[in-house]
């Protein structure tokens, strides 16, 4: 993973309630960062700000910063939509200090070279730690895979076909064996192309009356289902992408049960909405793939995310040009941006009427680096400074102030959130000031 | 009403006064002279982004009846051959100031999407699979003046229920105006959860002579092909309403085209049970209907009664 260097941050949060569930660090302190760590966590008002920028961080909340294994940034190719830089700040402004990005552009990231390349634009160009997967596949055409051992010394954090499910079991087969070889968890968008047909919403009631076309929730759970047997037949590691159906959460546990290697990551779109949000025909905010499915496929999702089967949460950030959308909901494009909503928005939906707790949707928004095996990061002093600074009771409409990405395709757009990031540290310097947040400097 | 986007919009009490409306027009066309100045000096579009015989010719007759002026687009042969998306094509015929625009498009949400877009009234002539609200008017329509009411008449409709917005538009409309619904045909062309809007689902046609109407819906050639069916001749084998299943007291009906000898025998269609061209009939003055509650109702009050509006006062009743 790259970011672009420059200057250490140099700062104190004053008074920040902080929640680092994974280190076990909680309640009010102050947080003094020199040189772009955390050097010391003392009490409220006490520590010594002597040389450094004071943040009056009195009523706001200060968390490790997420990281999210699941974002499209369309390099290259697509850059009309989203590129390195535009993405890393919609991320730096979700309170994100790294983000892998999928390997689905056009044309898609198969040769060592690519991967090269897109490192080095983000050592130049990235405000947060960005690394790349390369596909499984060759030009995710499902048949010859790729020079996996090569992509992974070219810097290849791990190997997806996302976008694309790998149809061919033996081809599964063969890239698990060949991860023994070069490491490198493998993500799979779960999906069979022969139940999914032309769908382009759940298939259930909504789908019947809007009369389109819809992805039956076993095109995803029979397809999980079969890889996990590869994968533990194989003893290879997967990683399950985007689960969206009750059948799914079942399909995942089944096989943690049974000793699989296997992890996976839920959307905060799908652990938001379900397939009502559809009778809109809006497919700018609800139009994506996986689709949005029933409210019980919504609370399996809560319920995976509270037993532990769903380890992590993932945007699948998919920016999209305005043309792309403004088409009828089976001719639009999908997938919807997250990475600057997912906070606010998981805090308004799930933590604010108590579904969930505050510090599992921080471990959650986190957790996104144990399948790739990236450092977590902490609040914990010593640690390099990675720290979202948040403010829970601010109200603020999605989209008013524009977006830091390049495209404005958010299921969230218009809509009233209460949370929101304010600051964003990430590698040690600062990613993300929001525009209004004013800082009180210190002599 | 500013638009006509799906049935689903319309009370029980709007559907009666869009045929109170549509009876009046019947009157009037059984004149010599069958023209109204109601629409004189306003234009009407219809964009068609699909095949359509009686929906387009209907409209557009529709429209001229009213004296309006008639711009009718086909996408075949229009800029839509060149790549030209729905939102300009829609920008581009705006200029012309049109008071209503009429939209068939192959996909869902076609018609909500240009009322967002255009100044004019919108209707709805059919968007993909999902509604078509006129032929829900027409057909409450014809069998309203068979029937009287629809209130407790148990409706079939049998066919191809998922590929259908015939289906789903008349599903509402029919259940609005108080009858008892099943739908009937191959489990795989009947979408799961259809029961949500209210019906009763059969994949046989053992208890068919319990319906008062049967509504059969066209079968595509090609849906066996896709395995939604194994052949036509087995579909015909257990979904075709002939002779022999259609009983003497039943109403028979079809948004046409028909499929002859596939979804109805030949003899079905022409017995005297059938409703097919009174069907066809309809659709000229509920459209005019349509398009005069769209356009002119807001005009003067009160709406003409069937049959006197000649004795009134009313645009409707002058000649052109």
């Amino acid at each position: 993973m790259e970011m672009r260097s420059g200057e250490s941050a140099d700062l104190v949060l004053r008074g920040a309630t902080l929640l680092d569930p994974a280190a076990g660090i909680e309640g009010r302190h102050d947080v003094v960062v020199r040189e772009g760590r955390v050097a010391e966590i003392g009490a409220p008002g006490a520590a010594d700000a002597t040389g450094l920028e004071e943040v009056d961080a009195e009523g706001l909340h200060a968390f490790p910063a997420f990281f999210d294994p699941h974002v499209h940034l369309r390099t290259p190719g697509q850059e009309h939509k989203e590129d390195v830089e535009t993405g890393a700040r919609s991320a730096a402004a979700g309170g994100y200090c790294g983000v892998l990005a999928m390997a689905n552009t056009e044309p898609p990231v198969s040769d060592p070279a690519d991967v090269e390349a897109l490192l080095a634009d983000a050592g130049s160009a990235a405000a947060i730690r960005v690394g790349f997967l390369a596909t499984v596949t060759r030009a995710m055409e499902g048949e010859e895979l790729t020079e996996m051992a090569s992509l992974r010394e070219a810097g290849a954090a791990g190997f997806s076909d996302d976008g694309l499910p790998v149809r061919s079991a033996r081809v599964l087969r063969r890239a698990l064996q060949y991860q023994r070889l070069c490491g490198g968890t493998i993500a799979l968008h779960e999906e069979d192309p022969e139940l999914s047909g032309d769908g382009v919403m759940h298939e259930g009631p909504v789908s019947a009356t809007l009369g389109l076309a819809g992805v039956p929730s076993i095109s995803e759970s029979t397809t999980i289902a079969r890889d996990a047997a590869i994968a533990g037949y194989e003893g290879g590691r997967i990683h399950v992408q985007h689960l969206s159906a009750l059948e799914s959460v079942e399909a995942v546990r089944v096989a943690k049960a049974a000793g699989v290697e296997i992890t996976c990551e839920a959307s905060p779109h799908h652990l938001c909405l379900t397939d009502e949000a559809v009778r809109t025909l809006d497919p700018r905010r609800f139009k994506m793939n996986p689709p949005l499915r029933s409210e019980a496929d919504r609370q399996a999702l809560i319920e995976g995310l509270l037993d532990g089967t769903i380890d992590c949460i993932a945007t699948d950030h998919a920016p999209h040009a305005a043309e792309e959308k403004e088409v009828p909901f089976e001719e639009a494009a999908m997938g919807v941006t997250g990475l600057e909503t997912a906070f606010a928005a998981l805090h308004t939906h799930l933590v604010l009427p108590g579904t969930i707790g505050l510090d599992l949707l921080v471990e959650k928004l986190g957790a996104g680096v144990e399948p790739f095996g990236v450092e977590r990061s902490s609040l914990a002093p010593g640690s390099e400074a990675n720290i979202a600074l948040c403010d829970l009771s601010a109200r603020w409409t999605v989209g008013e102030e524009g977006y830091e990405s390049r495209s404005s395709n958010s299921w969230c757009d218009g809509e009233e959130l209460t949370g929101r990031v304010l600051m964003t540290l990430a590698g040690g310097q600062v990613a993300y000031r929001l525009r209004s947040f004013s800082l009180g400097v210190a002599a | 009403m500013r638009h006509l986007l799906s049935i689903a919009q319309l009370s029980r009490a709007e559907i009666e006064a869009i045929l109170d409306r549509a009876e009046s027009f019947a009157e009037v066309g059984r004149r010599d002279i069958k023209k109204v100045p109601t629409l004189r000096g306003r234009t009407v579009v219809t964009l068609f982004y699909e095949s359509s015989t009686r929906t387009s010719s209907s409209f557009e007759l529709a429209a001229k009846r009213l004296s309006a002026d008639l711009v009718s687009v086909k996408a075949a042969g229009s800029s839509v051959d060149k790549g030209e998306s729905l939102k300009d094509t829609v920008a581009t015929l705006s200029a012309y100031d049109p008071a209503a625009i009429v939209i068939r498009h192959p996909h869902a949400g076609a018609a909500q999407l240009v009322a967002g877009w255009a100044d004019a009234s919108v209707v709805n002539a059919g968007d993909g699979k999902h509604e078509h609200p006129s032929q829900a008017l027409l057909d409450v329509y014809t069998l309203r003046r068979r029937l009287g009411s629809l209130e407790g008449r148990r409706i079939w409709i049998v066919g191809d229920v998922l590929h259908s917005r015939v289906a789903r538009s008349n599903l509402i409309a029919f259940k609005e105006m108080g009858a008892e619904l099943t739908v009937c045909g191959p489990p795989a062309l009947i979408p799961r959860g259809l029961e949500e809007l209210g019906c009763e689902v059969a994949h046989s046609l053992d208890d068919l002579g319990d319906a008062d109407v049967v509504y059969a819906l066209r079968l595509q050639r090609e849906r066996m092909h896709e395995s939604f069916v194994p052949s036509l001749r087995e579909y015909a084998a257990h979904f075709q309403i002939d002779s022999r299943r259609l009983g003497p007291r039943q109403l028979l009906m079809h948004p046409g085209p028909v499929n002859r000898g596939v979804e109805l025998s030949g003899e079905a269609i022409d017995s005297p049970q059938s409703l097919i061209a009174e069907q066809v009939a309809s659709g000229l003055v509920v459209r005019m209907a349509i398009l005069y509650e769209l356009l002119a109702a807001g005009d003067e009050e009160p709406a003409p009664a069937a049959g006197n509006g000649a004795a009134r006062p009313t645009p409707i009743g002058q000649p052109a």
